[in-house]
């Protein structure tokens, strides 16, 4: 058995986070990696784009990991286990974990850090009709096998879904000699940055069809090809005008789910819209002690924002486990009208500024943003455009909270 | 030149033309929209991150260390593609200066052992 103050899982950018906001306020901290290197999946994102809000400068995923990951390794008050596969936690804050070289470990903890960040949404996830050959990859692990291991997947491509992950590997396929020839996008818009669109997929004459869906795939080993068709309102397909695509790889880009499966068996109250835990303002779960960061607590579009809610949570659960967490009342946050969630879910009463961060249904142009709470309006923020695929926060002062806040969009 | 705009979220469509000798940007909603539109029809520019093989297996990530024209990148991705790296570099190491006169240095932005 062994006792930290803080146990962090998850050595991604909001485990390393977290670490160094736990040990700003002179905690010990353990952070538990299954990879056998900190950093996360900001190692294989070897695109440049990161940084430029915490940084104030552009690097790569790898720079931008190694930056936390020296900090985190010079420090000795951290102890870093790789390799580290965590089995189980409990309420009472123990956590066994198994490595090959530390065995079965009962890590006993003042407080926990959840930093698991998420996983991809696959071909059974999203119900792919057709034959199950080789050649169908999520666009994620698609960028590690090239990325990390060095391995193109394939050299004809479709792209389903216009995330980020997927348009960055529509330009890093291309790159590589393949030839993408069609990302489709069941939405009538991008999930991902407009930046991505104009650089991975303008630059190099990809294109993008709106509203257009994968229907079925076809091969016995390997993909030969796929249908896409259009899809109406409702997002059904129309099958009279499906169209046939030769190619011998499809990349899924759609979607991320928190990989929370570890709270299972707890009572974490957990959101059915961000699939994360319910939080306050200090990332702080609806256990006392158990605390959420990053991709795990809802996906991210910056990795910025992931670093700077991370330390925010370490150095909270810090305070947690020496005692010094001093907690008022809680209202709750609220969303309608146009804001599909809001996060933190719970803030507390007192001094300060609370950032409220949240993401719109649809895009919005030209729209204010209202924050009331007890009634009063306590926060009003005109925006030029707001588009699901971009976080948004709003900044109240906690002294204005006089009740529920709600957020919502107005005309 | 039809572009879009990607200094901030609105994402303006642009279009670039040539009238008696100047640039015109047309579709901004901000003078920032009429700097990029005409950096982006004279001399569109961009950072380039690729992979180099090692000699003796292995891949190192790298970047360039400033954007270069976009007319550069299909002869830089050439050179990349039929490079083979046959030492180890540290993340920020110049690997190669200049390489098919891109006006900018190759550097690795993770650490590779040489094998």
């Amino acid at each position: 058995m062994k006792k930290f103050d803080v146990v962090i899982i998850g050595g991604g950018p909001a485990g390393m986070a977290a670490a160094l906001g736990a040990r700003e306020q002179g905690a010990s901290v353990a952070l538990l990696e299954r990879d056998d290197r900190l950093g996360g999946i900001l190692n294989q994102c070897i695109h440049n784009g990161f940084g430029l809000h915490y940084f104030g400068e552009e690097l790569t995923g790898p720079e931008y990991a190694k930056r936390f990951r020296d900090k985190v390794l010079a420090d000795k008050g951290i102890t870093v286990f790789l390799e580290a596969m965590v089995l189980s936690l409990t309420e009472d804050r123990v956590v066994r974990a198994i490595s090959p070289t530390a065995g079965l470990m009962e890590l006993h903890a003042g407080a926990i850090v959840l930093a698991m960040g998420c996983r991809e949404r696959s071909a059974g996830a999203i119900a792919l009709a057709g034959t199950r050959p080789a050649g169908i990859y999520t666009a994620g692990m698609a960028q590690r096998l090239s990325n990390v291991e060095g391995y193109l997947v394939g050299k004809e491509v479709v792209i389903l879904g216009s995330g980020d992950i997927g348009l960055i590997m529509a330009r890093r396929m291309t790159s590589e000699g393949a030839k993408v020839k069609l990302v489709a996008e069941i939405m009538p818009f991008s999930s991902g940055l407009k930046r991505n669109i104009v650089q991975c997929l303008n630059d190099y004459d990809i294109p993008l069809r709106y509203s257009t869906t994968v229907t079925r795939v076809t091969g016995k080993n390997r993909l030969t090809g796929v249908y896409v068709a259009p899809v109406d309102e409702k997002m059904n397909p129309l099958l009279e005008k499906e169209e046939y695509i030769p190619c011998d790889t499809l990349l899924l880009s759609v979607g991320l789910i928190p990989e929370n499966d570890l709270l299972t068996g707890t009572s974490v109250e957990m959101s059915r819209v961000t699939s994360g835990a319910v939080v306050d303002e200090f990332r702080q779960t609806s256990v006392p002690g158990i605390f959420s960061a990053g991709n795990v607590l809802h996906v991210h579009d910056l990795v910025d924002n992931v670093s700077e809610e991370a330390f925010v949570a370490g150095a909270s659960a810090a305070k947690f486990s020496k005692g010094e967490l001093a907690l008022s009342e809680t209202v709750s946050v609220l969303p309608s009208n146009g804001v599909r969630y809001a996060l933190p879910q719970k803030v507390h009463q007192g001094e300060g500024k609370v950032k409220i961060y949240f993401r719109v249904d649809k895009v919005y142009r030209g729209r204010t943003v209202v924050v009331e709470s007890g009634g009063e309006v306590v926060k009003r923020k005109k925006t030029l455009v707001m588009a699901p695929g971009e976080m948004q926060n709003v900044e109240v002062d906690k002294a204005l909270i006089r009740g529920d806040l709600s957020i919502y969009t107005e005309e | 030149m039809n572009t879009t705009c990607i200094m901030c979220p609105m994402g303006c469509s642009l279009t670039v033309e040539e009238k008696d000798g100047a640039v015109i940007v047309t579709g901004n909603g901000c003078p920032r929209g009429e700097k990029y539109g005409k950096a982006e029809f004279t001399h569109p520019e961009r950072v380039v991150t690729t992979l180099l093989k090692g000699t003796y297996g292995g891949v190192v990530s790298v970047k360039t260390d400033r954007p270069i024209p976009k007319d550069k990148i299909g002869d830089l991705l050439s050179w990349a593609a039929s490079f083979r790296l046959d030492h180890a570099v540290k993340t920020g190491d110049v690997i190669a200066e200049s390489p098919v006169a891109c006006g900018a240095n190759v550097v690795a932005t993770s650490d590779f052992k040489g094998r």
